[in-house]
């Protein structure tokens, strides 16, 4: 008769042979190969590598194999492994200007030094779905090679002392903060860590919000990259820089018309945005929050959710949103109890308050 | 066992900064410890924090219990279990009597807990104010003054409006007189078992990144006033399979006609109530 809440244990077992036969689907079709996911599924791979916050596109391709293609999932598993990983050391900051750009636009200049270079994009291809096998063309060779280093565009405004400047050094240490607490308020360095793990489609929807007059900070893309940098970490023990690999990464820096105060002139600011692989959507919307978001320190007023760092920073992680989003199919039977039982003693109160005059505000109790 | 990683999952170092940050709770009851809060293979939401905690202090000898809504056999209790069975191959029990360690969501035991035992809160939410004040900045500064009008106010107006306090569960508790803290989301019912206990009790708030701890003998009070004293939940029902009347008990639904039955939340505190009975 009552069995609501036995047999836990074989329910369980039960569950993960439904779940690992339902990811392998038909089993006369031939299962996925990590390579297959890693060169076909290669933005889907970037993705869970950044909000995995761990650069290894074979163990991204494992996770959403596993995950079922389940991007918040795969990033999940991503997370809970880099977590067991010890820490070796920390690189040198990374230095896009060196850059080997494999596309590069502008939306503030027609042209500029270097050039722009569309590179892959999916911006015009159209969106008419391919019914036919894609036979895939020979890329034509470019007349000239691409410049081996391009000046960052908001160099150029720098020169002109038209932007505000960020010195090189300036900014404190960041703290890792996937070893300490966020707490409040949290520094840049701090916020954009936060952004850089954020959900994609969160911060999408704040950037959006920002652009609606919530928060508008009349942004240009000043510039978008794409291409590879040089990783370099400089051991204790050797005391000299050596390069260990090259990873892709995607940069975004807003030009936000800025009206001066608090002490500063009038002057473009910025707003800066990174992803690893190709993730230009994610790096301009980052872009943006982390504009909005320094709406204190520039003494702007600030009325928008953007603008709130509490608001921003403590809900943009998709691990932590969709696990807490999630518990609610865990059991509440104690606590639904609890309200239960309150309720009832209210209804009951109530019944008696108008049945009696004059109104009883005598406290009942709890049945 | 699994051998890929180190006894009860975490590292050595994460362990220790933990210990060091319980530390601290024990040191200032009821006091949040914002701590380094790792990802867990389980969800946020799930237990994370209670794992890290019963993680960081599980050693091969221990005996642990892990409950759920007073329950040993929820999927989620059976699933921790499970987890530090893998990880760290520990001794499993249902008996509170014979847990070192016990790990619970919902619930404190029935049966009273002793010095050598630890209970491991899993808290969703730490900051008893939070959802009267959402800024952390503000609530921090609120629990430094020891300023807690809101939550006073708030309980006032329940009373104004019903006539009695209207919070069942979750119950703000003041530890040792100075910080209000939420006991996590345990009916009122079980506040009373949280004052003077002789077992150490420690939350974890794994996605929120906090720790807290209510030292053992430590006097907790649950927030009321003189002419309305603070009451737990009663029944007029006992317990149909153990016949207790002053347990904790679960609505159960069993027919489509909606008929009810009532049995003790604490599933090993009813199954020995039952075996005594037989014997």
């Amino acid at each position: 008769m009552y069995v609501a809440v036995k047999g836990g244990e074989q329910a369980i077992a039960r569950s993960l042979e439904l779940l690992a036969e339902a990811r392998r689907g038909d089993t006369a079709v031939p299962e996925l190969e990590l390579a297959q996911i890693r060169e076909q599924l290669r933005l889907g791979v970037a993705r869970v590598m950044q909000e995995g916050s761990l650069y290894d596109e074979e163990l991204a391709a494992l996770a959403i194999r596993q995950a079922a293609g389940d991007m918040l999932e795969a990033i999940f598993l991503l997370r809970a492994y880099r977590t067991t990983l010890p820490r070796f050391g920390y690189t040198r900051p990374l230095d896009t200007s060196a850059m080997r750009v494999r596309r590069r636009v502008s939306g503030t200049f027609k042209d500029i030094p270097g050039g722009q270079v569309l590179g892959p994009t999916y911006d015009y291809t159209q969106r008419l779905l391919e019914f036919d096998a894609v036979s895939v063309t020979p890329v034509t060779p470019a007349d000239a090679p691409l410049p081996a280093c391009m000046p960052r565009v908001l160099d150029l405004l720098d020169a002109e002392a038209l932007i505000e400047r960020i010195e090189p050094g300036s900014d404190p240490e960041p703290i890792d903060l996937t070893r300490e607490p966020l707490t409040f308020p949290a520094d840049r360095a701090t916020r954009l860590q936060n952004l850089a793990r954020g959900d994609e489609g969160f911060l999408l929807g704040m950037a959006y919000s920002t652009q609606r007059g919530y928060a508008e900070n009349h942004p240009f893309a000043g510039e978008i990259r794409m291409g590879e940098v040089d990783v370099v970490i400089c051991p204790d023990e050797l005391g000299f820089p050596i390069e260990i690999g090259s990873i892709t990464l995607t940069e975004c820096q807003m030009i936000n018309q800025f009206h001066g105060g608090n002490g500063t002139p009038p002057q473009f600011t910025r707003g800066y945005g990174l992803s690893m692989g190709e993730g230009e959507r994610k790096a301009m919307s980052m872009a943006l929050v982390d504009r909005a978001l320094r709406c204190d320190e520039l003494a702007e007023s600030s009325h928008a959710p953007a603008q709130n760092q509490e608001f921003v920073l403590s809900h943009s992680d998709s691990v932590e949103a969709s696990g807490f989003v999630q518990h609610l199919k865990l059991p509440h039977y104690v606590d639904f109890q609890a309200e239960l039982s309150l309720l009832r003693t209210l209804a009951a109160q109530q019944t008696a308050d108008t049945d009696e005059t004059p109104r009883s505000i005598a406290g009942g109790a709890q049945a | 066992m699994t051998p890929r990683y180190n006894f009860a999952f975490l590292d050595e170092d994460t362990k220790r900064m933990l210990r060091r940050a319980l530390l601290k709770a024990v040191a200032i009851p009821g006091y949040q410890v914002p701590f380094g809060s790792r990802e867990m293979p389980l969800p946020y939401g799930w237990g994370t924090g209670g794992i890290q905690v019963t993680a960081a202090l599980l050693g091969p000898d221990d005996v642990l219990k892990v409950i759920d809504q007073g329950a040993d056999d929820t999927t989620n209790a059976v699933n921790i279990r499970r987890f530090f069975s893998r990880v760290a191959g520990v001794a499993t029990t249902e008996h509170t009597a014979d847990a070192t360690l016990i790990q619970t969501r919902h619930r404190i035991p029935e049966t009273s807990l002793r010095e050598d035992q630890i209970l491991i809160f899993q808290v969703p939410e730490p900051e008893p104010l939070r959802t009267l004040e959402p800024r952390e900045a503000e609530t921090r500064t609120l629990h430094a003054l020891a300023d807690y009008g809101l939550m006073h106010v708030t309980l006032y107006e329940d009373i104004a409006q019903y006539g009695h306090i209207a919070t069942s569960y979750d119950y703000p508790v003041l530890v040792d007189g100075r910080f209000l803290t939420s006991p996590s989301p345990i009916p009122k019912f079980d506040n009373p078992k949280l004052d003077r206990s002789p077992a150490l009790m420690l939350f974890g708030a794994g996605r929120e990144k906090r720790l807290y701890a209510i030292p053992p003998y430590t006097r907790v009070e649950s927030l009321a006033f003189d002419d309305h004293p603070f009451e737990i939940q009663r029944w007029e029902h006992q317990c149909e399979l153990c016949g207790s009347g002053d347990s904790y008990l679960d609505e159960v639904v069993v027919d489509d006609r909606g008929t009810r039955m009532f049995v003790c939340s604490d599933t090993d505190y009813c199954s020995g109530r039952r075996v005594e009975a037989q014997a």
